[in-house]
C-alpha cells in the first residue's frame, strides 16, 4: 500500500515560507524590543535577540531531523511520548526552579527547558491517535471519558506547576473533537458558559436570571412553541410571580426580587416537566433543563471566582471587564501595552523607533507583549499584516488537515491549528484588552527557545505527515 | 474522510471572526482613538512633572512646624545633549567639570533617552542665573522640587524626615518614582499618603534647543498636582522645645499626654538631633554621622523603642491589683526591716519607718509593702496556684496597654514585655512556680520591659482613674477629615475606678507629703501633683542607676500625664521629680515660677554624658 515519493517534492513549501516569514519577523520585533544603543551587533550573544538567533538556528535543525523521520513513527510513538511527557512534566514538580511563582523548568547549567510548552505536541499526537482508534465513538461516554482523561492529565500536572495560562491552551481541543464529531451544542453551551461568566461578574444576579428566562422563552417561541402555548407560559409565569409576591407581602417577609423570581420559576417548572413527560416533548424538558442549569451555574460562577481563582487571576479578569481599573498597579501592563500599540498610528513609528517598549514601560515585552513592539512600530498595517499572516498559516493547516487521507493525520494537523489559534487569542488579545492577562508566547515571535522549539516541532510532525499523505491510510 | 468535513467551515469562520475583531479593535486603538498618540510625539515635546506641595505640619496651637522650601533639580536628557561650553556651565552651577561628566555618563548609563537628575537640589538663586542661559545648553532643563524647611528646630523624632525612594518602595507602590521623596519616619512617614498630595503633569512642545514653545494642545493633556493635607499635631512646641532644653546633655525620654484625649503633648527622645540636619544635599553626610560616628544614637527614638524595666513607678500596679483582688485594703499594713526577708532571700529597701499601710507605702516607696502585696496576689487561694494567680496578675498588668503596641500613629512602636508564666517556668525548670521566683517584677524590676510611651500612657490610665486612649499625634488631617477612630476609643482597664482614690492619695503624698516623701522637687506651688519616683537598677556595676518619675496635675480634672526617664540619673528623686515639674508648670502655666527657677537652672546645667567619668558612682556607699 505504500507508494515511494520524494520528500522533498510532497512537502508543503507554502507552509514552510510561512514559519520561515513569521520566524524571521519575531526574531526583527525581539531585536527591536531589546535594543539599545550600547548592543548593536546583531550577533550579540549576551542579548536576548542574539540568543533568539541561536535558537532559531536550532529550531531548522530539529525541522530537518522531524522530516527525516518515518512518518510512521509518529503515529506508532504517540502514547510512549505522551507518557514520557506526563513523567516529565510530574519531574519539573519535584525537580523544576521557580521562576515567577510557576515550577515549570527545568535548569541545566545555562539552559532551561519547560516540559509544559513540549506537553503540547505530545498531548495532541496521543488524542488524535486516540480518537482514530477502530474502538472510539464519539457519542460513547468512554470514548469521551478517556480523552477528556487524555487531555485533563497534562492539563491538571500543568496547573499544579502554577501556569493556570499554559494549562487553557488544551481547553481549545475541544474545536478538535467538534470537527471529528462532537455536537455542535457542546460548543454552543461552552460559548454560552463563558458569556454567562462574564455576565455574572459584570451584573446583579437578578440582571443575570432575566436575562437567562427571557432568551429561553425567546428560544423556545423561535423553536416551534405555537402562540397559544407561549402565551400559556408567560401567563402562568406573570401569575406566580404575583401570587408568590402577594404571599410574601402577606406574610410581611422581606423577600428579594430574586428569590421571587426563583421560587415561581419553581412552582412553575413542575406542570411543565409533567406536561413534557406525559406528551414526550423533549425540547421542553431540555429549556427548562438549561435554565435551571444555568441558574445553578451563575451561583458556582460567584463561588469559583471567589475561592478558587487566586488573587492577581481575579485581578485581571476584574480589569478585562472593567469593574475594576487601576493603571498604575494590576492594570499596568495592559494599559502601557494599548499606549504601545495605540501609539504606533497607522504605519508605526519605524523600526528601532518605538518609544514606549524601548523605554521599558511594557513589561516582558520581547516574550509575551512582543506584538506591542509590532504594533508600535509597524502600525496598523504592520499588526494587520502579522494578524492575517498568522491567520493564513492556520487556514492553510485546515486545508491540509482536511486533505488528509490518514484521520490520525487530520486530527493531529486540526490540533495543530487550534493550538497556534488559542495562543494567537489570548496572547494578541491581552495585549490589546480584549482578553485576560494571560502569560502565553504568541507562536513564533515571542522571545524563548521553549516556545519556538515547541511550536516548531508541533507544526513539522504534521508537515511530515502531510508529505505522505499519499501513503498513509490510518 | 468522514461526513463532518463541513465543519472545517465553522471553525475556520470562528477563526477569521476572531482575527477580524482583533483588527477592529487595533484600528480603533491605532487609528481612531488618539489618545494613545500622545507619547508617541517624545521628541518635541517635553513631559514636565508637577510636584504637588507637600502638607505642612503644625503643633496644637497651630504654630507652624514643617513647610516646603523650593529648590531645583538640573535635569539631563542624554540623547539631545548638544557640543557646549563645559565650562561656562560648571561655573554656573558651582561643579567641577570632572564631576560634570562624571554625572553625564551616569545619566547615559541610566537611560539614553529619559530624563535623569543630573544635579540636585539647586537653591533659587543659582537658580535664577542658570535660567537665564538654560537655551545654551541643549538637553538639560530644571523641575522644580521642595524640600521641607523646620522653623523651630525641634521635635525631630516624632516629625520624622523624607529621603529619596528606593527600588523597592517604588516597586511597592507605583505612584513613586526615581528620585521622589517618601516619609521615612515620624509623622512623615504615617501619614506619607495625606501628606503627598498627588502628583500632576504638564506637557510642553520644545524646539530642538529644547527651548519650550509652549503648552501642548493647549493643556488638554495636562494635569493639575493636588497638594498634600495639612496636619495638626497633637504636639505642644513649647513644651517640646522646653523638654528638650530641660534633657540636654542627658540620655533618656520624656512623654506628656493629655490624659482625657490620650494626646501626645510633647515627645523628647534624648539625645535627638535637628531636623534641618536630614534636609538637602547635607543629608546622605549628615546621616551617615548621626548613625556610625555617634555612640548615644541620636536617631533612635527612645519613646517608642527603648525597652527599660519601670522600676518603682511599677508598684502603683501591683497596688491597684492587690485592691482590685481584694487581698489588700488602703488600711493593710505591712513590717519593713529595711527590706524584705524570706528565709536566705532578702530585697533590700531603705530605712523608714515601719509598719506602713498603701498611702505611705507609695510615698516611702516601700519595697517590702509590694513584695507582700504580690505575694498575696499570686499566692492567694482562690486562684488555687500560683501560676493561676500569676495569670490572673499578668492580665491586669497587661490591661493597661503594657507588654504590646499600643498602636499609636508613630512608626516603629516597640511592644516591651511582660514575662510569661512559660518563661519562668523554663528560666526556673519547673512547672509550678513559686512567687519568690518572680518578686523582683513587684517592685519592676527583673524582666518587664516597657517603653516610655507605655509607661506614661500606664500614667494616664491611673489619672484618668481606670481607662485610657491610645496615645497618637495627629488631631486632624486637612479641612475636615479628624483623628481616626480608634484613637478615640476608650480602653478600660481591669481595675475598677473605686479603687484608684487611695493610690492617687498615695502619688500626691510622693509630690508634697512632707518628710520622706520622694517626689518633692516635683511640687508646683498651687497645683496639686501627683507623682512616683523609680529607680532602676541597672544591672552593671559601672553603671548608675536610671532615675524615672512619672506624675500628673492637676489631681481633678488631669490635664498632664508625663513620664521622665532619664538614664544613669541615680535616683527617681534627684533628675526624673524636678523635670517632670517642671514640665508640668511649663504646660499649665506657660512659665516657671520664681520659686522653681533655682531647679530649672540646676536641670539645664545637668551634664550626664559628658561628664560620665567624673559622675560614675559617686560614691559606692552612697548606693542603696
Amino acid at each position: 500500500m505504500t507508494r515511494r515519493v520524494s520528500l522533498i517534492k510532497n512537502l508543503d513549501w507554502w507552509t514552510i515560507l510561512l514559519y520561515a516569514l513569521l520566524v524571521f519577523l519575531g526574531w526583527i520585533n525581539i531585536y527591536a524590543a531589546v535594543y539599545n544603543e550600547e548592543h548593536q551587533s546583531i550577533f550579540d550573544i549576551s542579548q536576548r535577540y542574539g540568543k533568539q538567533l541561536m535558537w532559531i538556528g536550532a529550531a531548522a535543525v530539529l525541522a530537518i531531523v522531524i522530516l527525516i523521520v518515518e512518518s510512521k513513527f509518529y503515529s506508532a510513538f504517540a502514547y510512549p511520548t505522551y507518557l514520557f511527557m506526563l513523567i516529565l512534566l510530574i519531574a519539573v514538580l519535584v525537580l523544576g526552579r521557580d521562576i515567577k511563582g510557576a515550577k515549570s523548568w527545568f535548569e541545566l547549567g545555562p539552559i532551561r527547558f519547560q516540559p509544559a510548552e513540549f506537553a503540547k505536541f505530545a498531548t495532541c499526537l496521543a488524542i488524535s491517535r486516540y480518537v482514530t482508534q477502530y474502538n472510539f465513538k464519539i457519542h460513547k461516554i468512554k470514548s469521551l471519558f478517556i480523552s477528556a482523561v487524555i487531555l485533563f492529565t497534562p492539563m491538571a500536572l500543568i496547573v499544579l506547576q502554577g501556569d493556570a495560562g499554559s494549562a487553557l491552551v488544551y481547553s481549545v481541543f475541544l474545536l478538535v473533537l467538534y470537527r471529528e464529531g462532537l455536537s455542535g451544542i457542546v460548543l454552543f453551551l461552552a460559548f454560552i458558559a463563558a458569556l454567562l461568566f462574564v455576565f455574572t461578574l459584570l451584573w446583579p444576579k437578578f440582571t443575570v436570571l432575566l436575562i437567562i428566562v427571557c432568551s429561553s422563552l425567546i428560544v423556545a417561541k423561535t423553536y416551534g412553541l405555537k402562540w397559544p402555548a407561549f402565551a400559556k407560559a408567560i401567563l402562568s409565569l406573570g401569575a406566580c410571580l404575583a401570587l408568590v409576591w402577594l404571599v410574601a407581602k402577606g406574610l410581611k417577609i422581606e423577600i428579594s426580587n430574586y428569590l421571587i423570581l426563583i421560587i415561581s420559576l419553581g412552582i412553575n417548572a413542575v406542570p411543565f416537566l409533567v406536561h413534557a413527560y406525559k406528551k414526550k416533548l423533549q425540547n421542553v424538558a431540555w429549556t427548562i433543563l438549561i435554565v435551571f442549569g444555568s441558574i445553578f451555574y451563575t451561583f458556582s460562577v460567584g463561588y469559583i471566582f471567589d475561592n478558587v481563582l487566586e488573587i492577581h487571576q481575579r485581578t485581571r479578569i476584574n480589569e478585562l471587564l472593567g469593574i475594576e481599573t487601576n493603571p498604575y498597579g494590576s492594570g499596568y501592563n495592559v494599559a502601557q501595552s494599548k499606549i504601545a500599540i495605540g501609539s504606533g498610528g497607522f504605519a508605526g513609528k519605524g523600526f528601532l523607533n518605538g518609544t514606549q517598549t524601548k523605554f521599558k514601560f511594557v513589561p516582558e515585552q520581547s516574550t509575551d507583549f512582543i506584538f506591542c513592539t509590532v504594533g508600535e512600530e509597524w502600525g496598523f498595517v504592520g499588526s494587520s499584516f502579522v494578524l492575517i499572516l498568522l491567520l493564513t498559516l492556520i487556514l492553510r493547516l485546515l486545508f491540509l488537515a482536511e486533505r488528509q487521507r490518514s484521520s490520525f493525520s487530520r486530527v493531529y494537523g486540526y490540533g495543530v491549528a487550534c493550538i497556534l489559534f488559542f495562543h494567537l487569542t489570548i496572547n494578541v488579545g491581552m495585549t490589546i484588552g480584549l482578553a485576560p492577562v494571560i502569560g502565553i508566547p504568541l507562536p513564533f515571535f515571542s522571545y524563548g527557545g521553549s516556545s519556538l522549539w515547541s511550536f516548531t516541532i508541533l507544526l513539522f510532525i504534521f508537515l511530515r505527515l502531510d508529505a505522505n499523505r499519499l501513503e498513509l491510510l490510518r | 474522510m468522514n461526513n463532518f468535513s463541513n465543519r472545517i467551515y465553522v471553525i475556520g469562520g470562528i477563526f477569521v471572526l476572531v482575527v477580524l475583531i482583533f483588527m477592529i479593535k487595533l484600528f480603533n486603538l491605532q487609528i481612531v482613538d488618539d489618545s494613545y498618540k500622545l507619547s508617541a510625539e517624545n521628541n518635541s515635546q517635553r513631559q514636565v512633572t508637577q510636584y504637588p506641595a507637600r502638607g505642612l505640619i503644625y503643633d496644637r496651637n497651630g504654630e507652624l512646624l514643617v513647610y516646603n522650601q523650593a529648590v531645583y533639580d538640573v535635569m539631563v536628557i542624554p540623547k539631545q545633549v548638544k557640543v557646549f561650553d563645559t565650562l561656562d556651565f560648571c561655573t554656573l552651577l558651582g561643579i567641577e567639570k570632572l564631576d560634570a561628566i562624571k554625572k553625564l555618563e551616569q545619566a547615559k548609563n541610566y537611560s539614553y533617552r529619559r530624563a535623569s537628575i543630573f544635579l540636585k537640589q539647586l537653591s533659587s538663586e543659582k537658580y535664577a542665573v542658570l535660567q537665564e542661559k538654560l537655551y545654551k545648553f541643549p538637553g538639560f532643563f530644571v523641575q522644580p522640587r521642595t524640600l521641607r524647611k523646620y522653623p523651630r528646630q525641634s521635635a525631630a523624632h516624632a516629625l520624622g524626615y523624607l529621603n529619596e525612594v528606593n527600588n523597592k518602595e517604588i516597586k511597592a507602590d507605583h505612584y513613586y518614582s526615581q528620585g521622589d521623596y517618601i516619609g521615612k519616619s515620624g509623622i512623615e512617614l504615617t501619614y506619607e499618603k495625606d501628606l503627598r498630595g498627588e502628583k500632576g503633569k504638564k506637557i510642553y512642545w520644545v524646539d530642538v534647543y529644547n527651548r519650550i514653545k509652549g503648552s501642548y494642545r493647549d493643556g488638554k493633556f495636562d494635569k493639575q498636582p493636588i497638594s498634600g493635607k495639612d496636619l495638626v499635631s497633637t504636639l505642644d512646641i513649647d513644651l517640646q522645645e522646653y523638654g528638650e532644653l530641660l534633657m540636654q546633655n542627658k540620655k533618656g525620654g520624656i512623654v506628656a499626654l493629655e490624659p482625657a484625649t490620650g494626646e501626645i503633648l510633647a515627645k523628647v527622645s534624648s539625645p535627638g538631633y535637628d531636623p534641618e540636619m536630614l534636609v538637602g544635599r547635607v543629608m546622605s553626610k549628615n546621616y551617615r554621622a548621626l548613625v556610625q560616628n555617634d555612640s548615644l544614637k541620636p536617631l533612635f527614638d527612645r519613646t517608642l523603642m527603648a525597652q527599660y524595666p519601670p522600676g518603682s513607678i511599677f508598684k502603683m500596679i501591683n497596688a491597684l491589683i492587690g485592691l482590685q483582688e481584694k487581698v489588700i485594703n488602703p488600711f493593710t499594713r505591712f513590717e519593713c526591716h529595711n527590706g524584705y526577708h524570706v528565709g536566705s532571700f532578702t530585697m533590700g529597701c531603705h530605712s523608714h519607718a515601719s509598719p506602713l499601710d498603701l498611702r505611705q507605702s507609695i510615698m516611702h516607696s516601700c519595697n517590702a509593702y509590694y513584695a507582700h502585696t504580690f505575694r498575696y496576689i499570686v499566692e492567694s487561694p482562690k486562684f488555687g496556684s500560683v501560676n493561676n494567680g500569676y495569670d490572673v496578675w499578668r492580665n491586669h498588668v497587661m490591661s493597661f496597654g503594657l507588654g504590646q503596641r499600643l498602636g499609636t500613629d508613630l512608626p516603629h512602636e516597640l511592644k516591651g514585655g511582660i514575662p510569661t508564666l512559660n518563661y519562668y517556668q523554663k528560666k526556673y525548670r519547673r512547672k509550678n512556680l513559686r512567687a519568690l521566683n518572680m518578686i523582683s517584677i513587684s517592685i519592676g524590676q527583673g524582666e518587664l520591659l516597657i517603653t516610655p510611651l507605655q509607661m506614661a500612657n500606664m500614667c494616664a490610665a491611673i489619672a484618668n482613674r481606670g481607662h485610657y486612649y491610645t496615645p497618637h499625634i495627629v488631631k486632624s488631617i486637612g479641612k475636615e477629615k479628624g483623628v481616626d477612630e480608634k484613637f478615640t476609643a476608650k480602653h478600660e482597664t481591669s481595675i475598677d475606678p473605686s479603687n484608684f482614690p487611695s493610690i492617687i492619695d498615695g502619688m500626691e503624698m510622693v509630690v508634697t507629703g512632707g518628710k520622706g516623701s520622694t517626689g518633692g522637687l516635683a511640687a508646683i506651688p498651687g497645683i496639686r501633683v501627683c507623682g512616683k519616683t523609680g529607680t532602676v537598677q541597672t544591672g552593671r556595676v559601672d553603671e548608675e542607676d536610671h532615675s524615672v518619675f512619672i506624675a500628673f496635675a492637676p489631681r481633678e480634672n488631669p490635664k498632664i500625664a508625663i513620664l521622665v526617664y532619664v538614664e544613669n540619673g541615680v535616683w527617681g528623686s534627684r533628675y526624673g521629680a524636678p523635670i517632670a515639674g517642671l514640665m508640668i508648670e511649663k504646660y499649665i502655666r506657660g512659665e516657671i515660677s520664681n520659686s522653681k527657677k533655682w531647679i530649672e537652672k540646676r536641670m539645664l546645667e545637668a551634664d550626664l554624658i559628658h561628664q560620665v567619668d567624673k559622675n560614675k558612682k559617686i560614691s559606692q556607699s552612697n548606693n542603696h
